[in-house]
């Protein structure tokens, strides 16, 4: 189909105003991260006193290393965790028909709905009581559960979308149930594996509620948490400039990942919400 | 397979009694395939139980017990400073709450915070889905662009329109007269944690919208412009009506995530002048009062609007709500 040039520019003008709309806040934080300090109270958008030294601060005296490798580290077992029972869980909703999968479905779709701070007072008090409070378990714990609606969500439909005559070639072929997913299955669906994983781990990056509640210290507090608890210490007059490069640190992952795994994120936040 | 194909096959093992009657052609002779079948769908469910536990178990540990005990903490006096003066107390919290003005306060900011929003998010979400959908030029990179807001951590984003704000520093504090701080007004600052809400979730709405507008046939469209209709006729006409499950959806998900709003209000104003919500003076009773009773109550009545909210909603799906039966499968 040609393209007339009124089309072309209009849906310029559009695109544009979609490109200013997402970047201008986050280019703000950017410039003031780059703000030579003594400059960030002139007011204006971009820097005109470059410097870096906001980001050597963070982890040079701010010490934001520890929080860093929480988030990694935190999110990376977490988001393990739950895409293996959660695919478990897909795959049984997906390919096999059994009495309770309503109430599966339901019951995932209540907890991702949940008001998580209704579970803020009972998980405080249960996570001291048992010793997990401020660790990276007391933090695992509960974002594997609010992350595991979302996966069983996604990856059921990713998985709906596999043929299933490979499944019954399988089985006729002597396999049992087990090996039928092991081995047909499972290498199919990777590519929907691979894009629940990364909505499962941007979930657990951005947590803050959970994040600031069920931690005290540095030893298992993640980065959102530690940003908001910057504050203007002796080395740190003003936290402007490392509030807004730890900002931008944090937002790293997350612009690479999008760069890269653009059609597969929009795919699972399509395919696993809307389909009725 | 075809995807009729597929429905038919699916019938069959939702009914495994009548398999022999039905389809004798494809299942073979009745007599040996019937006890054949059924013990093949025990060790399916079997299977399927076995696959559900470890999620299911997690679910319910982590969510379910709280719950449980949230609301046993709700009938009791249990401040952490106070802790001899523990006590059973009955609904005496849910009477001190509930006559409460700051609850009633919370309540009405969450709910002008949660309309005003979702609203506003509604329509320039459709407005975005629009452009991402049918744009002829960079689609992919519109797209890209678009899902920025929706990854990047809400505190970080938060934080961008604090200092957007802030008198002296920020780009749009200069646009207002002198002397104004926008942050420390309660309307204003009610504005702003509407605003840094809709810039981060309009492109989540737009996303869910868009595998709306993805389902409505290029055909209806085709029809509707030989007969006449203008584009807005075709939108309001044809797309609305065919979208109304997908936007019910995204209605759904986007107003019971704006309810338990946390985050922005946190690092905007965390509460003052008038600006906490439901969720901010949860936290504030348990974290900051260490008031586990109060702090409990207030949980579970969030809880309940919440459950109140998603029965309307779910009301006025009909059979297209998720979860149901009907869900995933066209």
């Amino acid at each position: 189909m040609a393209i007339t040039a009124r089309q072309r520019s209009g849906w310029t003008v559009a695109n544009i105003i979609v490109a200013l709309y997402v970047l201008i806040p986050v280019v703000w934080i950017l410039s003031l991260s780059l703000k030579d300090p003594s400059t960030f109270t002139d007011g204006h958008y971009f820097p005109r006193k470059f410097t870096f030294e906001n980001y050597v601060n963070i982890f040079k005296v701010g010490g934001f290393g520890r929080p860093l490798i929480n988030s990694i580290g935190i999110g990376l077992i977490s988001t393990l965790i739950a895409i293996v029972i959660g695919t478990f869980a897909a795959y049984a909703i997906a390919r096999l028909e059994f009495p309770g999968k309503r109430l599966m479905l339901g019951g995932s779709l209540l907890i991702a709905m949940f008001p998580q701070v209704s579970l803020v007072t009972p998980l405080f008090q249960i996570e001291r009581s048992l010793g997990l409070f401020n660790t990276w378990i007391g933090l695992i714990i509960p974002y594997i559960t609010f992350t595991l609606p979302l996966t069983i969500y996604t990856l059921s439909a990713f998985l709906r979308e596999i043929p299933w005559e490979l499944e019954k070639a399988a089985k006729m072929d002597g396999a049992t149930p087990f090996q039928a997913f092991r081995q047909v299955i499972a290498p199919l669906a990777m590519p929907g594996v691979v894009t629940t994983a990364i909505l499962a781990f941007i979930l657990c990056w951005n947590d803050f509620l959970f994040a600031i509640s069920l931690t005290s210290s540095n030893s298992a507090r993640t980065a959102p948490a530690a940003i908001a608890f910057f504050t203007g210490a002796s080395q740190f007059e003003d936290p402007t400039g490392s509030i807004s490069a730890a900002a931008i640190v944090i937002t790293i992952p997350i612009i690479i990942f999008v760069l890269i795994f653009q059609r597969r994120i929009v795919s699972g936040l399509t395919s696993g919400a809307v389909k009725g | 397979m075809t995807s009729e194909e597929r429905a038919s096959s699916r019938e069959n093992l939702q009914q495994p009694g009548r398999l022999g009657e039905g389809t004798v052609a494809t299942a073979g002779p009745t007599a040996v395939q019937k006890p054949k079948v059924s013990e093949g769908r025990r060790s399916e469910r079997k299977l399927a139980w076995m696959l559900c536990a470890p999620a299911a178990v997690v679910m319910v540990v982590v969510t379910i017990y709280p719950i449980v005990y949230s609301i046993l903490l709700s009938f009791q006096r249990y401040d952490l400073r106070f802790p001899n003066q523990k006590a059973w107390i009955g609904l005496a919290n849910y009477g001190a709450v509930l006559t409460n003005s700051f609850w009633w306060h919370a309540f009405a900011v969450t709910m002008i915070i949660t309309v005003v929003s979702v609203a506003i998010e509604l329509v320039l979400g459709m407005a975005l889905a629009l452009v991402m959908h049918r744009t002829l030029i960079g689609r992919g990179t519109i797209r890209t662009l678009a899902l920025i807001p929706y990854g990047i951590v809400t505190v970080v984003a938060a934080f961008s329109w604090q200092y957007a704000w802030t008198p002296g520093t920020g780009y749009l504090a200069q646009l207002l007269p002198a002397g104004s701080a926008p942050l420390t007004q309660q309307a204003q600052a009610i504005a702003i944690i509407i605003l840094a809400e809709i810039w981060k979730t309009t492109p989540f709405m737009a996303l869910l919208l868009m595998a709306g507008l993805a389902i409505v046939p290029d055909e209806l469209q085709k029809a509707a412009a030989m007969d006449g209709a203008s584009t807005w006729q075709r939108f309001t006409r044809v797309t609305l009506p065919l979208m109304k499950p997908a936007i019910l959806v995204a209605l759904l998900f986007r107003v019971l995530d704006a309810v338990r709003v946390y985050d922005n209000i946190y690092i905007l104003t965390n509460g003052a002048n008038g600006t906490s919500s439901l969720s901010i003076i949860t936290y504030h009773n348990l974290i900051g009062g260490l008031n586990l009773g109060i702090g409990s109550t207030m949980s579970v009545l969030m809880f309940i609007t919440v459950v109140i909210i998603a029965a309307i909603f779910i009301k006025g799906f009909g059979t297209a709500a998720p979860g149901s039966d009907n869900q995933g499968r066209r």
